[in-house]
């Protein structure tokens, strides 16, 4: 072996050259991951004029917020010119009931489908595990003729509906992977005791839960805060979520083009989710791994 | 006799079904009851409205004579294809970058996977700013003084698939990184130790012992990414607009453009079915290969 004939001080000196080779690659791909946001917060804060005339990794030399004013409150989205405002609230109107109605779903149907099991109880999870992955494009077409027979056709209801009806898969899985994992002595003792099924569910298994619905309430706000493709054909001109609002603003626009106002913009548009990401990282990644590695 | 059980005790016993069935009933209506409503479209002459006229496999012949699907699956096995591969080898690579005790490990991996909280359309809309000739990343390096420096891809249409996959593996790598390093973290530690003891080097403990140990990792990564592949729809809207003309549109695009915005439900009915056998044909050998380990164990 080759390391034989390197001394000791040789080989900590290869090891020490290693690690820095190590830091460096890893500084760098940091750096690339965080360019695209830099880039925009920078850009976000320069005027028209700077833009056009120079470089998108120069410092702003005069930093001003007219473009997040402009974003948010006057810039246009197709027919009107509100700014993306009334649309980071219609958002807010179609996620907040969908997360909690799925979730709510989600842990009653766990807590069926790992402690109270009956005959076809598995296959109706194996049944429902595929639904996390039809492509939607498979479904569009039936979904909107139901919407249209029920009077939901561009409603926000509407929205909540089918939000709810395609995230329970997910929000289930979360919740059976839990559930199933606790120990069945604390449930069949209570069982014994003559507790009933709701009873259980209140006082012993829910009390259990709140780091799985952390991990559900993440997974479903990113998730329905993110959708685009529900939002673009099932949503009306009245109820469009801010993803589509912002694609509306970033690809129509008359007259000249105004970068800093779609950088502004798209910022705002990814605000929450980061936010969230910031805040409850690690139960971000805990979800995306549940659902990953289990569900998958 | 006990042959008159009071109602309360049936309706107990039955309570778990009671709870599960608003559930079934939904999905059983809107996602099988749904494919089979969409493959029964798939074979009429539905144009803007439902017409019951079948026509048999008319729709599926248009579709693989039409132009705009041919280049859009050709896209999508470019983009898939390369998408995969890289977020695989990216992510195992900055999994075992970051797995060496390295300081401010939390931090880093937190940088390398917050794309993933964004949504493809605030990706695409970053992305097409930086890729666009005049101002993006090509004005950058002409302005350092490279003045033959040249990156259109977003506008030529033969190189605009791999913006796609540019933007996509940004956003999806870290992800792909945050699942080996679980798996890494579940390798037995134990097996690594005999083997150092054993005076196996670094490299063959990875090539024999760490790698095939995450095979499982790797085939959940693999169907994720598939996943993420054939649903991508946002990602092109935003970025490119299916453009130039239609040379970076994915089948999601084509079925959302047929279905909804040219009134052509037939064929985009066929094209939704032909996405879903794209999905089944990925999916159904995993799912065995799955059941068929738990049955081994």
């Amino acid at each position: 072996m080759s390391s034989h004939s390197l001394n000791n001080q040789q080989r900590s000196f290869v090891q020490k050259l290693l690690r820095v080779a190590l830091y460096t690659i890893l500084i760098f791909m940091a750096a690339v991951y965080l360019l695209p946001l830099f880039v925009m917060v920078l850009n976000s804060l320069k005027d028209m004029e700077e833009i056009r005339s120079g470089n998108l990794l120069a410092l702003p030399q005069d930093p001003s917020f007219a473009a997040w004013a402009k974003a948010w409150g006057s810039a246009c989205t197709g027919s009107t010119c509100e700014g993306i405002a009334p649309f980071f609230a219609n958002s807010f109107k179609i996620v907040i009931p969908a997360v909690i109605i799925s979730t709510l779903l989600g842990a009653l149907n766990g807590y069926v489908l790992s402690m109270w099991r009956f005959r076809g109880s598995e296959l109706f999870f194996g049944l429902l595990l595929f639904g996390c992955f039809i492509p939607f494009q498979v479904i569009l077409i039936p979904m909107a003729m139901t919407l249209g027979w029920l009077g939901l056709a561009s409603s926000a209801s509407g929205l909540i509906l089918v939000h709810v009806i395609y995230g329970i898969a997910f929000t289930t899985l979360f919740f059976r992977n839990y559930y199933i994992a606790l120990p069945r002595e604390l449930i069949s003792a209570a069982k014994i005791d003559g507790a009933g099924f709701f009873l259980i569910f209140w006082r012993i298994v829910l009390p259990l839960s709140p780091p799985i619905i952390v991990v559900t309430v993440i997974w479903q706000f990113t998730q329905v805060w993110n959708d685009f493709l529900f939002g673009v054909v099932f949503s009306g001109v009245d109820n469009l979520p801010i993803t589509v609002a912002l694609n509306n603003l970033v690809n129509t626009s008359f007259g000249g083009k105004e970068y800093n106002v779609d950088m502004a913009a798209a910022l705002l548009a990814a605000l929450p989710t980061i936010l969230v990401y910031i805040f409850a990282g690690k139960y971000f990644v805990r979800g995306l791994s549940a659902g990953a590695v289990k569900g998958a | 006799m006990a042959n008159k059980r009071p109602f309360t005790d049936i309706l107990a016993e039955s309570m778990p079904k009671l709870v599960l069935a608003p559930s079934f009933l939904i999905v059983m209506v809107c996602v099988y009851g749904y494919i089979l409503w969409t493959i029964a479209l798939s074979f009429t002459k539905s144009r803007m409205l439902p017409q019951w006229k079948f026509v048999g496999f008319d729709q599926y012949s248009k579709l693989f004579n039409n132009d705009r699907w041919s280049v859009s699956s050709e896209n999508l096995i470019v983009f898939g294809g390369l998408f995969i591969l890289i977020c695989l080898a990216l992510g195992i690579f900055m999994a075992i970058l970051l797995d060496q005790k390295i300081r401010q490990e939390g931090f880093l991996r937190t940088i390398y996977l917050y794309p993933m909280a964004i949504s493809f359309i605030v990706t695409g809309t970053a992305w097409k700013w930086l890729l666009n000739p005049s101002i993006g990343i090509e004005n950058v390096v002409r302005d350092w003084g490279f003045t033959d420096f040249t990156f259109d891809w977003l506008v030529n249409s033969e190189m605009v698939v791999f913006c796609l996959v540019i933007a996509a593996v940004w956003q999806s790598s870290g992800f792909v990184m945050a699942l080996f390093l679980a798996g890494l973290r579940g390798v037995d530690s134990e097996m690594i130790k005999a083997a150092q003891l054993d005076g196996a080097s670094m490299s063959t403990i990875y090539r024999r012992i760490i790698l095939p140990s995450l095979k499982p990792v790797f085939f959940s990564a693999f169907v994720i990414l598939s996943h993420i592949a054939i649903k991508s729809f946002d990602l092109v809207t935003a970025l490119t607009g299916g453009g130039p003309g239609y040379s970076s549109d994915l089948p999601a695009n084509f079925m959302y453009s047929y279905a909804f915005t040219r009134s052509q439900m037939g064929l985009g009915a066929a094209s939704g079915v032909i996405m879903l056998g794209g999905v089944l044909a990925i999916l159904i050998p995993y799912l065995y290969s799955e059941l068929r380990n738990k049955e081994a164990r």
